[in-house]
């Protein structure tokens, strides 16, 4: 007796659901200045975790912190260059990793690209300008113009 | 089922809605424009050493102050913080594979700041009872 039966339908694996490929990791950009401003972030981020974390604990917690800085503490470490390049790094990585940190904020929140620009132009040029005091300073500071307080 | 106006917070999930990732997410910006609006104040005050030891030791006096120092102190966290959280994000940029471990490295990263901060408060700390003695 022959009974009829459904044709055989092999079962199909279920719908893969789109998973997060952990592999790909993290979204970053694809190219252009994103992925060098990308690029640049994790660059100085390295050579900040030396020079900032550095900077912090000898600066703000060894021996009495800040309470020994003065002129003259100042005027003997500047007469090392390695404080000299020390500090002048730091200055210009932290000033362009924190404006771009900055910057990469004001495009999540700041959503008028007009006021956004206005916004980021302004720190850039408070960028710029204690980039330049702050080189000019850490180049050119020279104690013997006030003797008497060079140690 | 539970209507817009009868919704307890708590229905609506933790902000974002998404993981333990989003705080330290969250952590990375506060601390980091904590940091950078303090730099442009620092840059400043650092700068006046080039006009000499009168106007440079007045800036300086500022520190002389608990409030101040206390203020340091979270610069000191901040700093510390970012840091650390930065290399959990530069481990797992550059080595993708590590993403499936993001919860771990997460407390990690907190468990390592916290210790760094214990002797680093304590001693910013007893410089800043010092200050209050004296």
């Amino acid at each position: 007796m022959a009974t009829a039966t459904e044709p055989r339908r092999d079962a199909q694996p279920p719908e893969r659901t789109p998973q997060r490929d952990f592999r790909g990791g993290r979204e970053r950009p694809v190219g252009g200045f994103e992925l060098w401003s990308w690029l640049f972030m994790r660059i100085s981020g390295i050579l900040l975790l030396i020079l900032a974390v550095g900077h912090v604990l000898i600066m703000h917690v060894q021996d009495n912190g800040v309470g020994r800085v003065n002129f003259g503490f100042v005027a003997t470490r500047w007469a090392s260059p390695l404080w000299r390049t020390w500090d002048w790094m730091l200055l210009v990585l932290a000033l362009i990793h924190g404006i771009n940190g900055l910057r990469v904020i004001t495009l999540d929140y700041v959503r008028k690209a007009g006021l956004r620009l206005t916004i980021n132009m302004v720190f850039y040029v408070l960028g710029f300008t204690l980039f330049v005091l702050g080189s000019v300073i850490v180049f050119t500071f020279d104690p013997s113009k006030w003797p008497g307080y060079a140690s | 089922m539970a209507t817009r106006a009868s919704k307890k917070k708590s229905d609506y999930g933790p902000i974002y809605k998404g993981h333990e990732g989003q705080y330290s997410w969250l952590l990375h910006r506060i601390t980091g424009v904590a940091i950078i609006l303090f730099l442009f104040a620092h840059v400043i005050d650092t700068a006046v050493v080039g006009w000499g030891p009168n106007a440079y030791n007045r800036v300086i006096r500022v520190y002389e102050n608990p409030i101040v120092r206390l203020l340091e102190l979270g610069l000191v966290a901040a700093v510390l913080y970012h840091s650390f959280n930065g290399i959990k994000i530069l481990l797992v940029d550059f080595f993708p594979s590590l993403a499936k471990h993001i919860r771990v490295m997460g407390i990690v990263t907190l468990v390592v700041f916290i210790a760094a901060m214990i002797p680093i408060t304590w001693i910013m700390g007893g410089q800043i009872v010092d200050l209050v003695r004296n």
